[in-house]
């Protein structure tokens, strides 16, 4: 019965009736005891370890909202805009330019004998009004297929040796997803998921790419240390046997830093056969693989313009986006997760979607009124005041995508849903003022996994271009440490567990070198993060150049 | 097996539908009269189709292997991935039936398919509930997504009509017309039972049987007279449609014979044949309600005898012959 008490500059609790303390005391993976030196002696033998003793510790943080693709991409060349390190901790500076991005895209074709080549996270909205064709990526090679996935996820640039490999490179083509050129022949724009496809599996995106390979669950553990997170969803798995027993494997091994809460998601299935399977997943449950949620997608994207939007629909007159799933399957499944005590999360961009997760929930809480059951609505962008007090009236969470403002927040200003709705969007203010329950998220790979950006992000709502976008709807700094991690617990209903530093709970840390209670909140994105303590087992991120 | 010639390809038609329209029925249906057609049907997934279980032979990851060599392979979110599988499936399908998912746009389905060489899209079939197509076209939600629905039809299938009372009919064939793309037939069915033909059209294997062997469809319409009820096992179905095997004796002007077919009042529903041009070109002709494809054949290409044409129309609406007047 091993004890070890750390010291630390500060610990932050995010425990109301004990908010900071010096040393925390661990056992077994769990907490002791949180406070003086003094006090938890008397727990009796200890070991005093001050590795800590300069640093800020506070609740391992909780990312809601993330997929293990995050991870996975990093098998390819990344093309953002901005630097973004990778799970090792290597620095890639952003392609400032498109031909920064097309001499990345070149080295790693040198780099690499054969196959296809993919880059991802590519954003040339910052490169102004230029459109990227075929004609660019034929500069990286005419000899091997060669794909750019833009960081929204909506749009894929091809050369043209893949859209001849495709069959595509011929004239008569006729798709909305597929802008032709002067010549009459696809630029190799493919935008849209029915457009992309039709590139996928040359460019080695194939089906089994979205459930999470092995590489890809290390690497996403990788980031997430490196994030301070120490717990996260996947949120959109198929959790089939062998991805299952990929995770129960990995997961279970001892220097695995993360605990993973993947979500099964109701698509190839019905509602009975997706609870039935949810029911069953989570018996199999252990404790750093968190089984038995289902996630629902209402509707498309709100950049996309395949979000389902309410009168008066998009800004720049957009026909209204398109259903995932059918209103009745939704209500269906809702009822039958009722019964059954399996806790549903639906992702809902536009408010026309938002309203229809309200309508059905309601209508399944009069077939199974059920209490405490914390379905939560994810993204949740665009739902005005009247929609955030009918998620308290039914008992529900929400998870709002604070980093959306960053990176796209100029976009939804000007083009998608105009002034007015994009300083309400992903009211976090909002949602306080409600009353209900709320963490934000990352949707890694969409925007990079940081919990502490995220915050940053929903404390000072600017975007790329500096636009304060939503100022009533900025939160303090407190609320917004509390949303990454108590907040995030209680979403999934593991605030009994972890999400706070206290007596009985995991010992999970987030390690800071910097106190983001002390640094101005403009800064808090760039506090710095050690690692983590996870269950007890100490993670230093590695630290590279 | 012949390999079918280069130039033909695959013929695919679009089955789509609101939630309960009757689809899945439908499928079953075909399914069971699939008269040695080797049919791929595709589904978003197994969990929203429930094929007959005495009609699944086996099941292998995302393909279930069907009754006299049919498959139903889902697809989830990626339709051309397995579309492509199944094309390269031995031997490959003469069919391929693609249901959509009940909030899917069949015509933006189709586009996707289309972006696959290899295919040719005959048309979208939608299925409707009688019953209920009417308010689900005012919902809040999902009104303007069953009016897309309407207009994208090329030929509708109006299910359940045992279900509704004949004032109801009536007003529903009233309404219709203000909702679809002009030309788009309306066809009455209950429990979907609809002549299989109207949807899987003839025999696709035409070209493996140029003498139109036994087994072949196509073959035995061109023996039957010029007129009769069409083939069972719809006996129903014969006071409602009627068919004509029209002989094109000379080259014509496919552009008038196009015209004549797709006229809204010609009451022409289905129809399938070859044709030569005024340039001596041949080609194969597919209609699927207001839908017609025309597709050159190469030189090389072995259509049965000479040019004919068949086609199922509605009775008391298609007029027999009047298509070749209209030369």
């Amino acid at each position: 019965m091993h004890t070890t008490i750390y010291s630390a500059r500060k610990i932050i609790t995010m425990n109301a009736s004990r908010p900071n303390a010096t040393h925390v005391a661990v056992r077994d993976g769990r907490i002791l005891g949180v406070g003086s030196l003094d006090e938890l002696k008397g727990w009796g033998p200890h070991e005093l370890d001050d590795r800590f003793a300069n640093k800020v510790l506070m609740p391992g943080l909780v990312e809601a909202h993330a997929h293990l693709m995050a991870g996975g991409l990093w098998r390819y060349t990344y093309c953002g805009y901005f630097d973004l390190r990778d799970p090792d901790g290597r620095n890639w500076p952003g392609g400032r330019t498109l031909e920064a991005v097309i001499g990345q895209l070149s080295s790693s074709s040198a780099r690499q004998a054969d196959g296809p080549l993919l880059g991802w996270g590519f954003d040339p909205i910052y490169f102004g009004d230029q459109r990227v064709s075929r004609n660019d990526l034929d500069r990286v090679s005419t000899a091997r297929a060669v794909g750019v996935l833009h960081a929204s996820g909506h749009i894929l640039n091809v050369n043209s040796f893949l859209l001849e490999k495709a069959g595509l490179l011929r004239a008569g083509v006729e798709h909305p997803g597929m802008p032709l050129g002067a010549d009459g022949l696809p630029t190799g724009e493919l935008k849209g998921p029915d457009a992309m496809t039709a590139a996928f599996a040359i460019v080695g995106l194939d089906r089994s790419f979205l459930s999470g390979d092995e590489f890809g669950v290390r690497a996403f553990a990788k980031l997430a240390v490196r994030a301070g997170v120490t717990t996260s969803t996947d949120l959109a798995a198929t959790l089939l046997e062998p991805e299952l027993d990929s995770l129960l494997s990995i997961t279970a091994e001892d220097d695995y830093p993360l605990r993973l809460v993947p979500l099964l998601r109701l698509i190839g299935m019905t509602p009975t056969q997706a609870v039935e399977r949810s029911v069953a997943l989570s018996s199999r449950s252990t404790e750093r693989l968190r089984l038995g949620r289902i996630k629902v997608v209402a509707d498309g994207s709100i950049q996309g313009f395949s979000a389902r939007m309410r009168w008066p629909g998009y800004f720049n007159g957009a026909p209204n986006g398109l259903w995932y799933t059918a209103p009745e399957t939704i209500r269906d499944c809702y009822t039958l997760a009722l019964q059954s005590g399996v806790q549903v999360h639906t992702h809902t961009n536009g408010d026309e979607a938002t309203e229809l997760a309200l309508d059905c929930l309601a209508a399944a809480l009069k077939a199974a009124p059920t209490r405490d059951h914390r379905f939560n609505l994810q993204h949740c962008q665009l739902a005005d005041a009247a929609q955030f007090r009918r998620m308290k009236a039914l008992d529900m969470c929400v998870n709002l995508f604070a980093n959306h403002h960053f990176y796209w927040g100029d976009q939804h200003y000007s083009t998608t849903v105009g002034p007015e709705r994009a300083e309400r969007m992903n009211a976090c203010a909002t949602a306080q003022r409600s009353g209900v329950p709320f963490t934000i998220h990352s949707d890694a790979p969409v925007t990079p996994l940081g919990p502490l950006f995220t915050a940053w992000c929903a404390v000072n709502r600017l975007t790329s271009s500096g636009r304060v976008l939503g100022a009533q709807e900025r939160i303090s700094v407190a609320d917004a440490l509390q949303a990454i991690t108590l907040g995030a617990a209680y979403t999934l209903k593991l605030d009994h567990e972890i999400g706070s530093i206290e007596c009985g709970k995991r010992a999970d840390f987030c390690v800071l070198d910097d106190d983001p209670t002390e640094v101005p909140p403009e800064q808090l994105k760039d506090v710095r993060v050690w690692g983590t303590v996870q269950g007890g087992r100490v993670f230093q991120a590695p630290q590279l150049a | 097996m012949t390999a079918r010639p280069a130039d033909v390809l695959t013929p695919t038609l679009i089955v789509g539908g609101y939630l309960g329209a009757g689809k899945t029925t439908l499928v079953n249906h075909l399914l069971r009269h699939a008269d040695g057609r080797r049919i791929a049907v595709m589904v978003n997934d197994f969990g929203e189709l429930t094929i007959d279980a005495d009609l699944i032979e086996g099941a292998d990851g995302c393909v279930l292997a069907l009754a006299g060599g049919c498959v139903c392979c889902s697809f989830g979110s990626d339709l051309l991935g397995a579309l492509q599988d199944v094309l390269q499936r031995q031997p490959p399908p003469d069919l391929i039936l693609i249901e959509t998912s009940g909030v899917a746009l069949p015509a933006a389905v189709a586009r996707s398919a289309r972006l696959l060489p290899g295919l040719s899209i005959e048309g979208i079939v939608l299925m409707l509930d009688a019953e209920t197509v009417r308010q689900r076209s005012a919902d809040p939600y999902v009104g303007d997504l069953v009016r897309q629905q309407l207009l994208d039809a090329d030929l509708l299938i109006l299910n359940k009509t045992e279900l509704c009372s004949p004032t109801t009919l009536a007003e529903l064939n009233a309404w219709l017309p203000s909702m679809t793309t002009a030309g788009t037939p309306v066809v009455p069915a209950n429990q979907a039972r609809v002549p299989p033909e109207l949807v899987l059209g003839f025999h696709a294997d035409w070209a493996a049987n140029p003498d139109g062997a036994t087994g072949d469809a196509l073959a035995r319409w061109a023996a039957q007279p010029i007129t009769h009820p069409i083939t069972p096992p719809i006996a129903a179905a014969a006071d409602r449609f009627v068919n004509e095997l029209l002989e094109l004796t000379a080259p014509l002007d496919p552009q008038q014979l196009l015209a004549a077919l797709t006229t809204p009042d010609a009451g022409v529903v289905r129809a399938k044949g070859w044709l030569t041009d005024l340039a001596g070109q041949r080609h194969l002709l597919q209609q699927v309600g207001r839908r017609i494809e025309l597709q050159p054949l190469a030189p090389d290409a072995r259509p049965p005898g000479p040019d004919r044409l068949l086609v199922i129309g509605l009775a008391g609406v298609y007029r027999y012959g009047q298509l070749l007047l209209n030369k």
